[in-house]
């Protein structure tokens, strides 16, 4: 596959390492009251998706980028890609 | 002064040299390489000294810049810059004394090994070793790219002279490889 | 040898003759000669023997499509077998021979299976050879083993090389005939990059076979122009010998240029063949049309071809299979062949055409409304049977007959996606679908653009339309634009030993009985038949299986569909997926600083993923590898040892928030280390398990040198640029891996600072009080060389590591050794090291295996409840602090003699051994020289109250009770008083 990186733009996927479904980025807060059942689903529970899906890439290969990258798991095509930390900063993420 | 004699990437004391067909793959160990990130809001005073350390600007996404030194860019606000040993062992030292808390400075030089390769047909070469569109590369060009297994980096300095740096480890694997395209592609 | 069904012309160079030799005999043929056509040249029909019946059999067709002449290419290492006889390129001294067949080609013994044929239908196998149970391993089987497949391997190392390319292109163009020619043309001039590939040796598809004229000329020359024209744009790249294999995501195709195959040894230093991987921001498809026969009874004699094949055999090829033929078709296209062939000298025994309506000629007769319904010759066809329109019978006495039965879109490419072609009922064939690969286009007569003019056209819009080119289509060569008609008729009537899979030995009969039995799909017929799996692929017979299957159901074509089209197009050598990666290529070599050195000393190597580290550096007289090991435990616990520990992971973390980072990463606390200190880390997984562990230096307020283990490097890095910039990427911190720049040895034992002191700088004190236990910082060495140590001990000894540049660690340990002498210093390997640790009760990658948690590694306090890290939560879990948890001990045999075996399980004393009854495991192992037996460490629940205990190892796999005593895992000073001296 070919994904668009946002700065170096198109590369073969064989330079990136898959890690999962970007729902990663939410890390639970620690602090929080339900924070059991938080930690459970999302160390464990996953949608699998036949279709869209958003997913997080390392450009090990590349410049050590980690990408969220938009792609369709039945037909492979790939309609987004972002750099990982502009989308954790986005969804609220910080120290 | 200290005492103690350095060996090359692949072991000895002179650096190695190849040639086929027109195109020469010579070692380059008399490199020094220090990396450069920029701390968090600290990216505008990390291209100045850069840009200070090199005498050229800092060079873009995926470009080098040359003046007084040469800097090659690696990530997203991130630089290695690029001199002669023999002059700048203490490279780190030096660029830190540039950048100051502005941005976090390592030592590289022995992390990686470079080999240059010249000749009019080292663009087919390339074709066996990496998946970088090679025909489209110019100079000035600075790219990560995987050589048989080994993360790269591959400098276009002119028409036809490359630079690649590998990791220092694995010099003769990656010294083989690229032998061994040249013998089999030119 | 005269060449006796030589014809006149061809594209062959008669001025050289080149020799080669099939099953023993000696032939001659010339170059442009393929392996198939110089044999049919010498009088050649009998080429194999079929897969199941062991049927004689002559080559079918003249293309990769061919199920029949596959033969045994080259002899020795070298030796192919399943080569297609009509894609071999005739070179001097080519060397092959037959397959399938036992003693020989015309006499083979295992032609007895025709006889049997009622009991060897399609699906046999599921029927028989169930009975007795006791004959399947010891009779059966290897029966079956010795009949089956078709050529045979050398058992030899394939000694050529085959490299693996990269290509960027604009256009990619498949096929090299009309339409890819005109393509190539239209996109090469508008300055797009194009790559032409065809999988022939010469370019020009079908105009290679055709006599009819482009632009009033010979279509040679036009394509000769065509060829010029490409080679002299800079933008263009010819790739002939080059099968495109498969079309995957995003563009990227695979392509196999065979650099050598048509030479007799490749030559030094170049591959076999290049695997490429071409970027192709679009691609054209003009991968012509493969022709489809008719079945009929014993269609399958040699000297039946494909009208086609016929054809290009004349035309391209001068040569003819027999001096007489007869053509049987369903279409104008089979009367081409006639009309080529007579022109060449060749008797037309008659055109048998199922047509009542089919033209006429004055050359040869034409029997119209006419079937073949069988055959005779079994080495090779000597008449026809041929029942007319009036219902009589007529012979036909011929030696080839080419059979037409309408031509198929080669649509294989346009389906590799989980595409379908779509039946096109005017073509009577299948054209490419709607769902092609994404950037895909198609042209010619894989569009089902028949004729030459059709073709050219095609190509050449097609080349305009994928690019968005502005401006007119390129002036066309004239060409031949006859209207192109197919009709349906696929077999003919009341067949049963009709042949669709010809590699495969399927018949109709077998697609009768496959309905019959209730397999109804077309994935069934195909599996349960085995019509469309052999190496062919069923490109000359899968139309005809599911054509016959759609009238026996009851259905249409386009109701019964294709099977799915997979890559490779055609087969490809393992050797060329394998590239470069091969023996000692088959991963980079990684070499430590010391490893010369190392060498010259006579160390022992192991691999440890991509490294190379000595195991063990033994001294004359010792012939074991114990002797060594135990001596350099010894003598470092005694005096001093010194052990490259370079390979194990140094991510170098800087930055204003860098100690908070690495609270995050490490379950324990780092936040409040002071400078010039180091601690041990502990890093779990955000499930709690316990992922990696080492130490963090931290040399200055704002800078730390992380350790990993050699083996997590790489995943660890990773891990924390996720936590840096996915999850607190409002931290201020940057990480890089320094792994090989700098070289790292252990220097241990009671001795070990005298050694140092010997090379660190005097300005550097390392006294126990200026340098205490887990101390760190940047130092100098021999001189004023810049120098990192940290005072960290795996062995248990006092103990330090010091690093310098790599570029000098080879000097750096010649030194150490100089300098060490006076303390008979030893170097140690990774085994002494592995003893070491294991005395000490140090947990490494055996302990820390995914399973285990910081509490099973006797850790449980070290995870810090005064902040938050990577895994704190999930590792509180209940099922993961139950109160017969698994603890960390140690295991001692009370027999010195007896082993410990890693992997043993902890039984109680007496009872049973079950999985029940397990108590827990042994995860390392090792010979004590220290303790004078063997010693182990591993998990037992609830084994911090169970020390003393005596309990039973067992290992039931390789037999093995042992009896044991669980004691603490820290076998030596276990109050640290050595670490801290």
């Amino acid at each position: 596959m070919i994904i668009n990186h946002p700065l170096l733009g198109p590369r073969d996927s064989a330079e990136f390492i898959y890690l999962g479904d970007a729902s990663l980025i939410d890390r639970p807060d620690p602090e929080a009251e339900n924070r059991d059942q938080a930690f459970y689903e999302y160390a464990y529970l996953r949608d699998n998706p036949a279709g869209e899906h958003r997913e997080l890439w390392f450009h090990e290969g590349g410049d050590r980028s980690w990408l969220v990258v938009t792609r369709n798991t039945v037909t492979h095509e790939i309609t987004e890609v972002e750099m990982a930390r502009d989308v954790a900063r986005t969804r609220g993420r910080s120290t | 002064m200290h005492d103690l004699t350095q060996i090359t990437a692949l072991g000895g004391s002179d650096a190695e040299t190849f040639s086929v067909a027109g195109v020469t793959c010579r070692e380059v160990p008399e490199v020094a390489l220090a990396a450069v990130a920029a701390r968090m809001g600290k990216e505008s005073p990390t291209r100045a000294a850069v840009k200070k350390a090199i005498g050229a600007d800092a060079p873009d996404i995926a470009r080098f810049a040359e003046a007084s030194l040469c800097a090659f860019w690696t990530g997203p606000d991130q630089y290695m810059i690029e001199a002669p040993f023999e002059t700048h062992e203490d490279i780190a030292a030096h660029i830190k004394s540039l950048t100051k808390v502005n941005a976090s400075v390592t030592e590289q030089t022995d992390g990686w090994t470079r080999f240059d390769l010249t000749g009019a047909g080292v663009r087919d070469v390339f074709e066996l070793l990496c998946a970088l569109n090679i025909r489209d590369s110019q100079p000035g060009s600075a790219q990560r790219t995987s050589i048989h297994h080994l993360g790269c980096f591959v400098l276009c300095r002119a028409e036809e002279t490359f630079s690649i740096y590998g990791p220092r480890a694995s010099a003769g694997s990656l010294q083989h490889a690229i032998h061994t395209a040249m013998k089999a592609a030119l | 040898m005269t060449q006796i069904n030589r014809l006149g012309g061809g594209q062959i160079d008669r001025a050289t003759t080149l020799r080669f030799s099939f099953d023993g005999k000696d032939y001659t043929g010339h170059p442009g000669d393929t392996l198939a056509s110089a044999l049919l040249a010498n009088g050649v029909r009998l080429m194999g023997r079929s897969f199941k019946y062991h049927r004689p059999r002559g080559v079918l067709s003249a293309g990769s499509e061919e199920p029949n002449a596959l033969v045994e290419l080259r002899g020795g290492a070298r030796q192919e077998p399943n080569t297609r006889a009509t894609t071999i390129e005739l070179f001097n001294g080519l060397f092959a021979k037959s397959q399938n067949r036992w003693p020989s080609l015309a006499f083979d013994a295992l032609a007895i299976n025709d006889r049997f044929s009622n009991f060897l239908t399609a699906g046999f196998y599921y029927k028989t050879f169930m009975w007795p149970a006791a004959f399947w391993e010891k009779l059966y089987e290897p029966i079956i083993r010795k009949a089956a497949g078709l050529g045979s391997l050398s058992m030899k190392q394939d000694p050529d090389a085959y490299d693996k390319g990269f290509r960027h292109c604009d256009l990619l163009i498949i096929g090299a005939g009309p339409s890819g020619l005109m393509a190539a043309l239209t996109a090469g001039r508008a300055g797009a990059q194009v790559i032409l590939a065809d999988e022939d040796f010469a370019m020009g598809g079908r105009l290679l076979s055709e006599t009819a004229p482009v632009d009033d000329a010979p279509a040679l020359d036009w394509v000769s122009a065509a060829l010029a024209e490409l080679s002299s744009l800079p933008n263009v790249r010819l790739m002939a010998r080059t099968t495109v294999i498969g079309a995957f995501d995003h563009g990227i195709y695979g392509a196999v240029e065979r650099i050598s195959d048509h030479m007799h040894t490749p030559d030094e230093g170049k591959p076999r063949q290049i695997l490429w991987r071409i970027y192709a921001q679009k691609t054209l498809l003009c991968a012509g049309a493969i022709e489809r026969p008719i079945a009929f009874e014993n269609n399958d004699r040699p000297g039946i071809m494909l009208a086609g094949a016929l054809r290009s055999y004349a035309n391209r090829w001068a040569a003819t299979p027999a001096q007489r033929i007869a053509i049987f078709t369903n279409n104008d296209d089979g009367h081409r062949t006639a009309v080529d062939l007579h022109a060449k000298g060749v008797k037309i025994a008659a055109v048998v055409d199922v047509r009542p309506d089919a033209p006429s000629s004055y050359d040869f007769e034409v029997l119209k409304g006419a079937q073949i319904v069988n055959t005779r010759g079994r080495l090779g066809l000597t008449f026809a049977e041929v029942k007319q329109a009036d219902g009589s019978t007529r012979i036909l006495e011929c030696g080839a007959l080419g059979v037409s039965g309408g031509w198929n879109p080669n649509v294989h490419l346009t389906c590799h996606q989980r595409g379908r072609p779509v039946w096109n009922d005017d073509l009577a064939a299948f054209v490419p679908g709607r769902d092609l690969p994404p950037g895909m286009a198609v042209a010619g007569a894989a569009l089902g653009e028949f004729s030459t003019h059709g073709a050219l056209k095609s190509g050449a819009a097609g080349a305009k339309t994928v690019l968005g080119l502005k401006g007119r289509l390129p002036k066309l060569p004239k060409a031949c634009d006859a209207p192109v008609s197919q009709t349906a008729f696929w077999y003919v009537e009341g067949c049963a030993r009709a042949w669709l899979d010809q590699q495969n030995d399927v018949t109709v009969k077998d697609v009768k009985l496959s309905h019959q039995e209730g397999f109804r799909s077309v994935e069934h017929l195909k599996r349960y038949t085995t019509l469309g799996m052999a190496t062919d692929q069923g490109k000359t017979s899968n139309f005809g299986g599911l054509a016959i299957m759609a009238e026996l159901a009851g259905k249409s074509i386009p109701e019964v569909g294709t099977t799915i089209f997979r890559p490779p197009y055609t087969p490809v050598a393992i050797g060329a997926f394998g590239g470069r990666m091969r023996g000692m290529e088959f991963h980079p070599t990684r070499l430590t600083p010391s490893h010369y050195w190392a060498k010259e000393r006579g160390a022992v190597f192991v691999e440890v993923g991509n490294w190379l580290r000595a195991q063990w550096f033994p001294l004359p007289g010792e012939t074991h590898w114990r002797q060594s090991v135990d001596r350099e435990v010894r003598q470092t616990r005694a005096s001093v040892g010194v052990c490259d520990c370079t390979t194990l992971g140094k991510i170098d973390v800087q930055g204003t928030d860098a100690a908070t980072f690495l609270n995050k990463v490490y379950c324990n606390g780092f936040a409040k280390l002071a400078v010039g200190k180091t601690r041990y880390g502990l890093m779990l997984r955000e499930d709690g398990m316990a992922m990696d562990d080492g130490t963090a230096a931290r040399l200055a307020e704002d800078h730390f040198v992380v350790t990993t283990t050699t083996a997590n490097a790489a995943k660890v890095y990773q891990h924390m640029e996720f936590v840096r910039q996915c999850l607190f990427p409002g931290l201020d911190v940057q990480l890089i891996s320094t792994t090989e720049a700098w070289a790292q040895y252990a220097v241990a034992g009671p001795n070990s600072r005298r050694l140092l002191q010997k090379v660190v700088d005097p300005a550097f004190d390392i006294s126990n009080e200026g340098f205490p236990f887990m101390a760190c910082g940047n130092i100098t060495v021999c001189g004023g060389l810049r120098a990192r140590l940290f005072r960290i001990s795996f062995s248990g000894e006092l103990a330090f590591e010091i690093a310098v540049p790599a570029r000098y660690g080879d000097a750096l340990m010649r030194r150490l050794m100089a300098a060490g002498e006076e303390f008979d210093v030893t170097p140690y390997g990774t085994e002494a090291l592995g003893v070491m640790r294991i005395e000490k009760g140090h947990a490494a990658g055996n302990e820390l295996n995914g399973t285990t948690t910081a509490l099973n590694l006797g850790m449980g306090r070290m995870v810090s409840k005064a902040k938050d890290s990577i895994g704190s939560v999930l590792s509180e879990r209940e099922g993961l602090n139950e109160e017969d948890a698994l603890l960390q001990v140690g295991i001692k045999p009370l027999n010195p003699n007896d082993k410990i075996t890693a992997g043993g399980h902890l039984m109680a004393a007496t009872g049973p051994i079950d999985a029940a009854h397990d108590q827990g495991y042994v995860t390392s192992a090792a010979f004590s020289p220290t303790m004078g037996s063997m010693i182990g460490l591993g998990f037992l629940k609830r084994g911090a109250d169970r020390q003393g205990e005596k309990m039973r190892l067992v290992s039931p796999v390789t037999d093995l009770t042992v009896d044991v005593e669980i004691v603490s895992a820290h076998f030596v000073d276990p109050d640290g008083e050595r670490l801290r001296a």
